[in-house]
């Protein structure tokens, strides 16, 4: 039995049942009564698990109330715990005082579902903004996601902090660059940041509802556009989740190929994302080389996938773009080249001392607070905090890849710009791996709807972290819920926490070395 | 030191001339393009760039048309950080409920005369996140637009094509 299991079993006994059409089979999923729900997060943080997401749904097409969830992650194991809440008593016990990220999914449970964390000691609104009326829950099946809200008047009250000498710096939510908005509130003193509160919400979409009104099939182009710059993760876990709830086996080749994609998507970004951190430290040099080498792969995408980021090629059932073998020699041509000219530049990067100065013991975010706030991806392993789903719960292709995760420990915004030099390198072994075993055969394989009232979960490592869907069929077979939990969910409270103590012109950097989204933490 | 100076040596210069169908499009609109950003633009287009609610794809490509290789500051492109300086904003969207009044004000704190241009079939017409309670839809349901650069996302070369068509319009 699994660890996870084990713990839930001996703290709630025969409270806790574990039954369900709920897939995959591997996530293991129990029910508790909602009076042990924060027993069962006691228990988990007993055996050193992290919390992935927690979210609420809405029954009452099944004649029930509402669904409070929690996903936990120990190494390989998921467990997640439900708990019923009558629709007319929507209460539930908090656990944001045993898991930090719980803080804010239970602000945004409160605020787009309207049920209640009791013990929480933030009763402010997240994500849904001051504006917005008070009993404006929208995603509860009785709210009119296709009518206009009426604004109201309100004000968000932001930690204020006092003292001789302290002053307050408001930014956004329009910024500086080319970037998505967001508002961040520093108190400083002289230069040194005392306290930094993010505010989000600027780009809610009412992504998750929107799945709602979609079909199955659609909803694989909604998560392709849930974060831009992960558009090939994002789709990918959608239809992962999809795909473990209708049995559907999708052909070797097509993993293979999402595999494919999905490494080009890690390096793409990741190239850029080393390329601004160092100009964010003043070497515009490195920006402009690393597009350089950016560009080169996306013109490749566009070239064998016909789109630029591989949007819309991961479809339910396999994939919708192939490779033919001048198409996989151009890649192995394309990742020769690449790997000769990133070598080059990060000799140029590591030899930098005045670089050097800026990256090193930035932004630090210790162990020890990376597994308090349950961050993810590069942060987690720039943190020492070994996650990776590639290495920990490795679908097909990885099982045969034997994917090598980077860890440091120093925590600092030199460590994620070198978790990211790292994997550079192993996404590049990965590609010409999955080039030389790629299978032959079918692309695509039928996909069907699921049953009604099954769910399905996926984790998929994107190139920010764990990307993790949670999928719910209705009565009818439809799309009763769609959670969505990118990286960002939970890495923007590292940064909270990394740039205490450093100064304000080093918030870029710091900003950049996490790079989280917005659009994927807004929804 | 040498490795650097090595390094951009051996890389040259990498800016590409548009591809001859952009290339024709722009000299069509040659002569008017240039008198207008001359006459109102002093020769230099200053842009800023507004995100009102995308999910960030946009935002990619507009970085796209600053690398070396599309280099969109030959046309005497470049983009603010101010809107008070800004002749152009690009506008991605759709528009947010939620930043409605940011892109309200950011329009307002945009001297005139100004061009407001709506990228992305997001931008154009709220794209696959439609009008619901919390997107306004395309950019022109709260500011004036003058132009649209309509893909998911559109590629570099078609916003530039995109930014040259809309001062050549004006």
């Amino acid at each position: 039995m699994s660890i996870l299991k084990s713990a839930i079993i001996s703290s709630l006994g025969t409270d806790a049942t574990f039954e369900g059409r709920n897939y995959p089979g591997s996530v293991d999923y129990c029910t508790a009564p909602r009076g042990k729900f924060a027993d069962a997060a006691r228990a988990m943080k007993k055996v050193h698990a992290l919390l992935v997401a927690e979210w609420a749904t809405d029954e009452t097409p099944f004649g029930r109330g509402f669904g409070v969830f929690a996903c936990y992650r120990w190494g390989p194991e998921y467990l997640i715990v439900k708990t019923a809440l009558p629709a007319d008593d929507p209460i539930f016990p908090s656990i944001s005082d045993k898991f930090v990220p719980a803080s804010r999914f239970e602000r945004q449970m409160k605020s787009l579902m309207g049920v209640v964390p009791v013990g929480h000691s933030d009763t402010r609104p997240w994500i849904k903004f001051e504006d917005w009326p008070e009993d404006a829950w929208p995603l509860r099946k009785s709210f009119d996601a296709s009518k206009k809200m009426a604004r109201v008047d309100g004000r968000y009250k932001w930690i204020r902090a006092a003292g001789e000498g302290v002053y307050e710096i408001p930014v956004g939510p329009v910024h500086a660059g080319i970037i998505e908005p967001g508002h961040f509130r520093f108190q400083a003193v002289g230069e040194d940041i005392i306290n930094l509160e993010e505010r989000l919400g600027y780009v809610h979409k009412g992504i998750e509802k929107r799945f709602e009104s979609l079909s199955w099939h659609d909803g694989a182009r909604l998560a392709g556009r849930v974060s831009g710059d992960t558009t090939v993760a994002h789709s990918l876990a959608y239809c992962m989740a999809l795909e473990s709830m209708t049995g559907c086996a999708v052909p070797p080749r097509a993993q293979w190929l999402r595999a494919l994609f999905l490494e080009r998507e890690r390096i793409a970004n990741h190239l850029g994302d080393i390329g601004a951190i160092c100009n964010d430290a003043a070497f515009a040099l490195m920006l402009y080389q690393m597009m350089r080498l950016k560009e080169m792969l996306l013109r490749t995408n566009h070239k064998l996938f016909g789109h630029r980021f591989i949007m819309d090629r991961t479809i339910p059932g396999g994939v919708s773009a192939d490779i033919d073998t001048e198409g996989t020699g151009s890649i192995l041509a394309e990742m020769d080249a690449l790997l000769k000219e990133f070598e080059r530049l990060v000799v140029i990067y590591d030899e930098n001392s005045s670089l050097e100065d800026r990256v090193r013991e930035t932004g630090i975010l210790i162990p020890d607070k990376a597994r308090q706030l349950c961050v993810v991806g590069i942060v987690a392993r720039g943190s020492g905090l070994n996650l990776d789903c590639r290495t920990q719960n490795p679908f097909p292709p990885y099982d045969r890849l034997n994917v090598k995760a980077p860890v440091l420990i120093s925590g600092d915004v030199h460590a994620r710009a070198w978790v990211r030099v790292e994997e550079v390198r192993e996404s590049i072994r990965i590609i010409r791996e999955i080039l030389e075993g790629l299978p032959s055969g079918e692309t695509t394989s039928e996909t069907v709807i699921p049953a009604p009232d099954t769910s399905g979960f996926s984790a998929v490592e994107g190139w920010r972290g764990e990307i993790v869907y949670w999928l719910q069929a209705g009565p009818m077979g439809e799309v009763n819920r769609c959670m969505v939990r990118d990286p960002s969910s939970v890495n923007w409270l590292g940064l909270e926490q990394a740039v205490h103590g450093n100064i304000v012109p080093d918030f870029p950097v710091c900003n950049k070395s996490f790079n989280a989204s917005y659009s994927g933490n807004d929804l | 030191m040498i490795r650097i100076l090595r390094q951009i040596f051996r890389t040259g210069i990498v800016t590409e001339p548009l591809p001859p169908e952009v290339e024709a499009e722009i000299r069509d609109i040659g002569s008017k393009l240039e008198e207008s950003v001359r006459k109102r633009f002093s020769r230099s287009l200053t842009i800023r760039q507004v995100d009102a609610g995308s999910c960030n794809g946009c935002e990619l490509e507009i970085h796209a048309i600053n690398n070396p290789i599309y280099n969109c500051e030959r046309f005497g492109i470049h983009f603010t950080a101010s809107p008070r300086f800004a002749d152009m904003l690009l506008v991605t969207g759709p528009v947010s409920v939620n930043m409605e009044v940011a892109l309200r004000r950011t329009y307002n704190a945009t001297p005139p005369p100004k061009l407001v241009v709506a990228v992305g079939d997001c931008g154009c017409n709220g794209g696959i996140f439609g009008e619901t309670y919390a997107s306004l839809g395309g950019i022109d349901k709260v500011i004036p637009v003058d132009a649209v650069i309509p893909g998911c996302p559109p590629t570099p070369v078609a916003l530039l094509n995109g930014i040259l068509r809309a001062i050549g319009g004006k």
